[in-house]
């Protein structure tokens, strides 16, 4: 699994990552998957929209913001994808199996605010 | 017409047998929306000369070359070579690149291990993201809606229709790759295989077994219709 350490390797002292570079979240983080109804392209399913999650994972590297790719607006748009955890209870109120059961799905970083 | 005559006269001795009598393959009825489209769009780029029929043509070729062979190869390697495996859980796509499967559609790969304890399940619910790079191109079934909304909604009763029961004390975990990655299941290596080779290995490991519907058995049933795919 990636590990929440600066993209590109080490860290030097004095060097400054620009905004987005480093991923605001770890694995580990409780989160909550917005509540967005953006016009356009988009990939957070309704589902998931407002549920709490945890951070399972960084996704590395930082990607471009699929919803600006989609209209050919990618400077300044890269963050980090995280893999999170939804307990399927936590979506489904009659959900029927192991308490333990999930849905995992990775989720762009404008998407989640912490919680 | 003659010319179609003669064509289906000819000997069909190329590549597979032909021992079963089938309809002539042949486009019947309109096409639909998206295929008229996608050949609005193909000539247009084409007439522009933005890309050639070489380049389409070969693009279908890289799709053509990839089939669940590979994955099963991937997954063969991972049960009898500890090192592969931590290098393939730790990182699917540069694992898979050393076996020298490439990742045409510069996609990542995580590799999701199921155990006693854990089963992963792979869906895309937003259309059909799947790690064509090592598997090929999805099943149909896998792209129907009923699978796609179901599978986060209901996972057991859907591998029940598949023929999988899991134990209610295993857990049940649902990939749904909507966004960039994509996700192998890493099945488990079923018991009384200990002294198999690589090969008779990877001959066990289904499609089916690595999006997590089915594990591995020693006897595989064949597809539906007998053909592998």
């Amino acid at each position: 699994m990636p590990s929440p350490t600066p993209a590109h390797g080490g860290r030097i002292p004095g060097v400054v990552p620009a905004d987005g570079e480093e991923p605001a979240f770890a694995p580990g983080d409780a989160v909550r998957i917005r509540t967005l109804s953006p016009v356009g392209h988009y990939r957070v399913p309704l589902y998931l929209r407002g549920k709490a999650a945890s951070v399972e994972a960084v996704i590395r590297p930082a990607a471009i913001d699929n919803e600006e790719e989609g209209y050919g607006r990618n400077a300044g748009s890269r963050r980090h994808y995280y893999r999170v955890a939804v307990p399927m209870t936590a979506i489904w109120a009659d959900y029927r199996g192991n308490a333990a059961d999930s849905l995992r799905i990775e989720v762009f970083e404008t998407w989640l605010e912490r919680i | 017409m003659g010319q179609q005559n003669q064509h289906h006269d000819h000997d069909h001795d190329h590549g597979h047998d032909h021992d079963h009598p089938h309809a002539e393959i042949a486009q019947t009825g309109m096409p639909g929306y998206y295929e008229i489209m996608e050949t609005a769009v193909r000539e247009l780029l084409v007439e522009r000369r933005l890309i050639g029929p070489d380049e389409i043509r070969r693009q279908i070729e890289v799709l053509d070359s990839r089939t669940p062979a590979l994955g099963a190869k991937v997954v063969a390697r991972a049960w009898v070579d500890a090192d592969f495996r931590r290098r393939l859980l730790a990182n699917g796509r540069t694992a898979c690149e050393e076996l020298g499967i490439s990742f045409y559609d510069d996609t990542q790969l995580i590799v999701l291990e199921n155990t006693d304890k854990v089963h992963n399940l792979i869906v895309c619910t937003l259309c059909s993201c799947y790690p064509r790079p090592v598997l090929g191109l999805p099943p149909d079934w896998y792209k129907l809606k009923a699978y796609r909304a179901r599978a986060v909604v209901e996972p057991r009763a859907v591998l029940a229709e598949f023929g999988t029961i899991i134990p209610d004390d295993v857990e049940i975990r649902v990939s749904d790759s909507t966004a960039m990655v994509r996700y192998l299941v890493l099945p488990r290596r079923p018991d009384g295989t200990e002294g198999f080779s690589e090969e008779q290995l990877a001959a066990l490991v289904t499609r089916d077994a690595m999006i997590g519907v089915v594990p591995v058995t020693l006897t595989a049933p064949p597809a539906p219709g007998g053909t592998l795919q």
